[in-house]
């Protein structure tokens, strides 16, 4: 009879990835540059807010932009179009979410020393890229109108790990029963600390707040 | 599709571990997945052939998945209740302020190998 040798490991398998994903962070912070991980449901508006965000940020933040997509790289040229901002696109090769190793590639192609800011607009996605830390230095999520209020109730993991929620296409709250209270009240169930800003990416209603709270984002993190 | 990226994962913990151990071929892996990981186990159990047949260490390596069963504790009234039934909502004092203690694993236990050599 054969025997059977067990060798204990007992090691989540995130734990490689949080390393990581802790030693990208500080070696963003030495040279000054903020990371943001943007992720949503499929077309929530990231491309769209991040077009009117970048407008708005022009002269007072140096923006770079990362574009992460299972195989397209439409997200990438529409930005570089729309606003003239560099933008690369990453592609995950059929994964649904980015890794920090991923992100740490990603980087290797972005102007660091130009940046003081760069965004990672994540795969579309509730579920999977909430699970892994990519080294930002916080995670921002959009929440659209028509996904409805209840989502934070549904998708516990990535509410609680986002530091800032967008609520988007408020121009369409009149054919929808999405309440903001009820919104606001789930979100903090889950993380007491996010700021909830309501946005209308098609209007530019609140996208100001955004870039505010990015311009002070990134100062922050320089002095600390 | 986020099973894969966990596959990729668990194939090179389970490397590492079998390299440092002068281990040639494993015969099993077994993990320890939570209830409420977000991990669905048929899909890992698919990737995991996929993935785990194109390495010559892990070919025909089976993969075995205990279940945890997920628990939420209360922290206005001491209660522990099963997270499944009741979600975040405590079922004794209906507070809200509770927390998972466990259930949100995704971990490598053991690896088993072939002893005879
Ligand atoms: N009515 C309305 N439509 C919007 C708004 N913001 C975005 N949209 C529309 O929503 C659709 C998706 O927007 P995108 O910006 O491409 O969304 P995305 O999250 O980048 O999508 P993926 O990258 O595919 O995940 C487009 O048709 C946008 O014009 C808004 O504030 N109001
Ligand atoms: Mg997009
Ligand atoms: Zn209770």
């Amino acid at each position: 009879m054969d025997k059977v040798k067990v060798i204990e490991i007992k090691k989540s398998v995130f734990a490689d990835n949080d390393e990581d994903a802790a030693r990208l962070r500080s070696e963003l912070k030495r040279r000054g540059v903020y990371l943001l991980n943007l992720m949503s449901s499929p077309g929530s508006g990231k491309t769209t807010t991040l077009i009117q965000t970048l407008k708005r940020l022009e002269g007072r933040l140096r923006v770079s932009v990362m574009e992460a997509d299972i195989d397209s790289d439409v997200d990438a040229i529409k930005i570089q179009e729309a606003t003239g901002v560099p933008s690369i696109q990453l592609h995950t090769g059929g994964m649904c979410h980015l890794d920090a190793e991923m992100t740490r590639q990603g980087l290797d192609n972005v102007a660091l020393s130009d940046s003081d800011l760069v965004i990672l607009e994540n795969v579309g996605n509730l579920v999977c890229p909430a699970e892994f830390d990519t080294g930002a230095v916080r995670n921002a999520m959009i929440l659209s109108v028509p996904e409805g209020h209840d989502k934070p109730l549904k998708y516990p993991l990535m509410f609680s790990v986002c530091d800032l929620v967008l609520v988007n296409k408020t121009d369409v709250m009149p054919y929808f029963d999405f309440d903001m209270d009820k919104c606001r009240e789930y979100v903090h169930m889950r993380n007491p600390k996010a700021v909830i800003i309501p946005i209308c990416a098609k209007t530019g209603e609140g996208i100001d707040a955004f870039a505010d709270w990015l311009v002070q984002e990134v100062k922050n993190w320089k002095q600390q | 599709m986020h099973e894969l990226g966990i596959v990729f994962y668990i194939i090179r913990d389970v490397k590492e571990a079998a390299q440092a151990n002068g281990v040639g071929h494993v015969d099993a892996v077994v993990m320890d997945i939570g209830e409420v990981s977000t991990i669905i186990p048929d899909y890992l159990q698919d990737c995991w052939r996929w993935a785990a047949d194109k390495e010559d260490m892990l070919r025909g390596c089976e993969l075995k998945i205990n279940t945890i069963n997920a628990v939420t504790r209360c922290g206005d009234c001491g209660a522990e209740y099963g997270t499944v039934e009741h979600g975040k909502t405590c079922p004794v004092c209906q507070s809200a302020n509770t927390w998972l203690i466990r259930g949100n694993e995704v971990e490598i236990k053991e690896i088993q190998v072939n002893d005879n050599n």
